[in-house]
């Protein structure tokens, strides 16, 4: 259970680094079509990603739709059509190669495997493909007879699919319900007395109700806490920062300043905009900094307040201006732009800091319904970068103006972005991603402090993992914690492999 | 919640004419929170690092036959609860039983057709549900734990109706076990040595336990997914294999099946240690990041012969990102995992002043701190109950783990610490915790053996007692605007 094989770590043919606690995991969804598998594929990627464990969704569907150029009609899906059974049976084959690939060699943690896998057969297939390649095995299988739920499904997804082009919605649809019924004599649901010696999650009419068989580790667990919080209640998250402050105008960041005439003027502006808008049961969250709160305040309505939701904390640069930081620390001004995301100020937090300390605010969005935050500009970043599924090497740079609300509304696989300016003049505070001039090894000998004892202390800021007296790199993050990511300051090596 | 009582706000001089503009905001001393100053809105505000997320209070009603493990994580999700700052309190009916029958014969109470035990049994019942409802209505309690057998749908059903007149949320947990082996641990570890079985021996206290069992199997009836798929409850399949979730319906519900999901009964311990002395220790200064002193560099050295001397199976060792909790586990020699979370409490504006300094420069945090040492924030810093916030991961992933030292600091281990004992908050901020010492913590029965080992070498003493706090609770103390 704990500890990989050594057959696992000379496979990520990684020398220094070692693979602290987990193998890779494979997480496989079972169910009909139309049960919300991709969009579980698709949201759980996008969650693992954001927390920082490398994940990659490999749908054999696709793999289908390239190898078979023309979708014709359902009969594809026939039981009997020994072809349409070969070409899905090397789909899969080829998917699982993919797998291999991204989790052995490509630095992924997990995969997601998504396809019907309705049969214990095929599954059983995939668990052996596991066990050769020392990777655990998750399964996710959704369960719903609920026939609203399922049309809804279809006519959100599957009638924009590239099998559908060219039909129209009826012809799509009755097509669409055959090829279902294709599958249903054949399905073999997940067993609690068959299946009970497997790790899986069964949800059953869209989170009504959970079975949630052998929870082995720490990802798994955080697998079934997400999925368990996720819904599919129409809903909009709206995303603002705060008023435009003091310290803005100034040029200043950090601190903890009111709000300008022109802050307040959003503050007004919002709303009004809110009013406009007609959201039942709105929930409003500020951060603990004043200026998030004196904005809440123009909107006279209940609001709670979350200190995770604070601006990024700039340790010794707190409330200075960028040029001050650049004439002061030019060495950490350097270093910040060279990789923004993982940067940490002296004494302060990094972005990846402030995901770690975001989660919370992610899973309680996700439970909740109409949601407005309001917030600062790095934390707005991150937010933004789950809901958009950006990667870590983006989200520095997103830009997030002030006296501007993005509303947020999950549709399809994704969300739809409104983004609506509320007329207000404001400072820009945005830095554009600067080129960048100097080797990072340079600025690494640089950084390093002799100590008095003749040991070499790396500068916090620039480093800071730790490496263990064993040579091998250790885990900084509590979310990495059983992931063994090699974190050493290797700017190849990208901890979001590039998107297919 | 805990908010407003402890409050102080400056009254500014206003204009009488109460306008729906821009309200100044202040910012109150203690939590460091900013409000709006009118002081009659200040009940509905928030305070905490969290938002407290619990509307209507919650009741959360075991199940299960008698050795399925009730009274273990009644006792557990109370403690955790009120860990994490929502006001919790187990009743359970066995108590109320034993008040009510002084002298438990033997298991012919519990026989289904003794009419007399039934009624005693019911009138306990109530008196709980009775007590339930005034530690939700006078003592603003948030989640009662109602701890009983709760196995017959009759039961569950009166239950059910007292909550919804009164608009308690009601949430069931349900422990089903058949495994002979863990009934028989069960009952090893905590029924013999309950009140009911002190004048029996070990074999007649077996036998008679076991025909208590019977008397409820025959009646048992288990949530069922048909006729209770309305209500809100989770299944516990053989302490934690399998779980069955049904209906949650809000935030503390969805924690309580998260806490529930990750917690296990493996024998294991949990050491917890502070890093060696540091040079800032031995100057008399709080927080910063300094190394090891000499004398801390042989603690780190003797903790590595200790943990070696343990035998320990599969250690895992977590420290913070602070050097000296890094230098100490460097000594010994094993992988480590840090976590940011496991950093010392950030003093703000005091970070590495001494406690006189602090008195010289800040004489107004000073004594507030002393006020409420648990709730009260540094400027720009953090309070114990943000500390406490920070560290759910870190407990979470104790629960799940076996064998693991965690290395860290003062404030940290006093909020671990007050997690594995179940100290209230006021408390928690003057556990003794002190340099060079580990503590054993092993999970025995319904709580912590706790072991202290003191590494023989010398070190500074970082303990500030509670102070004699010398003026009223609720003087009002006049602060400027931030």
């Amino acid at each position: 259970m704990r500890g990989c094989s050594s057959r696992a770590k000379l496979a990520h043919g990684r020398d220094t680094a070692v693979c602290m606690t987990n193998c890779p995991t494979l997480i496989v969804t079972v169910g009909l079509p139309a049960r919300g598998k991709t969009y579980i594929s698709k949201k759980l990627t996008r969650y693992l990603n954001w927390i920082g464990v490398p994940t990659r969704e490999f749908n054999v569907g696709q793999y289908r739709r390239e190898c078979v150029k023309i979708y014709k009609s359902f009969e594809f899906f026939r039981p009997d059509n020994e072809e349409g059974l070969k070409i899905r049976r090397q789909c899969a084959s080829a998917a699982l190669n993919d797998v291999r690939q991204y989790l052995t060699e490509d630095g992924g943690q997990v995969a997601v495997f998504d396809a019907t896998n309705t049969t214990r057969e095929r599954r059983d297939t995939i668990i052996q493909f596991a066990e050769q390649n020392g990777f655990k095995v998750f399964f996710v299988e959704s369960v719903c007879e609920d026939p609203d739920v399922i049309q809804e499904n279809i006519v959100q997804v599957k009638l924009g699919s590239p099998d559908y082009t060219n039909c129209n919605t009826e012809e799509a649809a009755e097509d669409f319900m055959k090829r279902i019924k294709c599958y249903e004599n054949s399905y073999e649901p997940l067993d609690e007395v068959l299946d009970r010696d497997l790790s899986f999650i069964k949800i059953m009419d869209v989170g009504q109700r959970y079975l949630v068989n052998r929870v082995l580790d720490h990802i798994q667990s955080r697998i079934v806490y997400y999925l368990m919080n996720i819904h599919i209640t129409p809903r909009s998250i709206y995303l603002c920062r705060h008023g435009e402050s003091e310290l803005n105008v100034n040029g200043r960041i950090g601190g903890d300043s009111g709000l300008t005439p022109r802050g307040k003027e959003f503050g007004k502006k919002l709303s009004q905009f809110l009013q406009t808008q007609g959201i039942s049961d709105l929930k409003v969250w500020t951060s603990q900094m004043k200026r998030t709160i004196q904005t809440a305040e123009s909107l006279s309505v209940p609001y709670e307040q979350w200190k995770v939701l604070n601006e990024i904390d700039a340790g010794v640069c707190e409330e200075m201006m960028y040029e001050e930081i650049q004439d002061h620390f030019p060495l950490e001004f350097a270093l910040r732009d060279q990789d923004k995301y993982r940067y940490r100020y002296p004494k302060g937090e990094s972005y990846e800091d402030l995901v770690q300390r975001l989660e919370p605010v992610i899973m309680e969005l996700e439970r909740q319904e109409n949601v407005l935050v309001i917030c600062h500009q790095a934390v707005m970043r991150c937010l933004l970068a789950y809901f958009l599924d950006k990667t870590a090497e983006e989200l520095p740079y997103l830009k997030c103006p002030l006296h501007t609300v993005l509303k947020l509304t999950p549709v399809a696989y994704g969300c739809k972005v409104e983004s609506i300016s509320l007329n207000v003049d404001a400072v820009n505070t945005h830095r554009e991603r600067p080129e960048v001039g100097i080797s990072l090894e340079a600025h690494r000998r640089a950084h390093t402090h002799p100590q008095e004892d003749g040991s070499v202390w790396p500068d916090m800021a620039f480093s800071p993992r730790a490496f263990s007296s064993t040579g091998c790199t250790v885990q900084a993050s509590a979310f990495l914690l059983t992931h063994g990511v090699n974190l050493t300051p290797n700017p190849q090596h990208s901890k979001h492999p590039t998107r297919k | 919640m805990e908010f407003p009582q402890l409050e102080y706000l400056r009254r500014r001089r206003c204009d009488s004419a109460v306008n729906t503009e821009q309200k100044k905001l202040t910012q109150t001393p203690l939590l460091k929170i900013w409000v709006p100053w009118m002081g009659c809105s200040l009940n509905r505000r928030r305070g905490s690092s969290v938002p407290q997320f619990c509307n209507s209070p919650t009741m959360i009603v075991m199940v299960g036959l008698p050795a399925r493990g009730k009274t273990y994580i009644s006792k557990k999700l109370t403690r955790y609860l009120n860990w994490i700052g929502v006001p919790t309190k187990m009743f359970n009916v066995g108590q109320y039983r034993r008040e009510a029958v002084k002298i438990y014969k033997n298991f012919e109470f519990f026989k289904p057709d003794n009419e007399e035990a039934m009624k005693i049994r019911k009138a306990c019942a109530t008196a709980a549900l009775k007590d339930v409802a005034a530690y939700f209505s006078k003592e603003q309690g948030q989640v009662a734990v109602f701890d009983a057998t709760n196995t017959t749908r009759e039961r569950r059903a009166i239950i059910l109706s007292y909550a919804k007149e009164r608009g308690y949320k009601v949430f069931f947990v349900e422990s089903i076990c058949d495994d002979p082996e863990i009934i028989a641990e069960n009952i090893k570890q905590v029924k013999f040595g309950s009140p009911d079985y002190v004048d029996r021996d070990i074999d007649e206290a077996l036998e008679d336990f076991s025909r208590r069992i019977e008397c409820y199997r025959a009646s048992y009836m288990p949530m069922d997914d048909e006729e209770d798929r309305k209500l809100s409850y989770i299944k516990i399949f053989d302490v934690g294999s399998r779980y069955l979730v049904n209906r949650v319906q809000d935030h503390i519900q969805s924690r309580i099946v998260y806490y529930l999901m990750n917690i296990h009964v493996t024998p294991r311990s949990i050491y917890l240690s502070r890093h060696g002395e540091s040079e800032l220790n031995l100057l008399g200064r709080i927080g910063g990041d300094s190394g090891l002193s000499p004398r801390g560099q042989k603690y780190a050295n003797a903790l590595a012969t200790f943990i070696r001397g343990q035998n320990i199976r599969e250690l895992k060792v977590w420290t913070s990102h602070m050097k000296r909790t890094i230098q100490t586990a460097e000594a010994l020699g094993v992988q480590y995992e840090q976590w940011k979370a496991l950093n010392e409490i950030d003093a703000g504006v005091c970070e590495e002043l001494t406690y006189e300094e602090i008195q010289e420069n800040f004489p107004e945090e000073f004594a507030l701190r002393d006020q409420d040492k648990y709730r009260y924030r540094y400027p720009k810093g953090e309070s114990y109950e943000d500390l406490v916030h920070r560290l759910e991961p870190v407990i979470m992933e104790l629960e799940r783990q076996e064998n693991v030292l965690v290395v860290c600091h003062q404030a940290i281990f006093r909020c671990l610490l007050a997690y594995f004992l179940d100290k209230p908050a006021d408390e928690l901020p003057y556990l003794r915790c002190p340099l060079h010492t580990v503590l054993k913590l092993t999970p025995v029965a319904y709580g912590c053996k706790v072991e202290s080992f003191f590494l023989n070498i010398e070190a500074v003493n970082t303990h500030r007692e509670r102070p004699v706090v010398s003026f009223h609770k609720h003087t009002f103390i006049i602060i400027d605007n931030y």
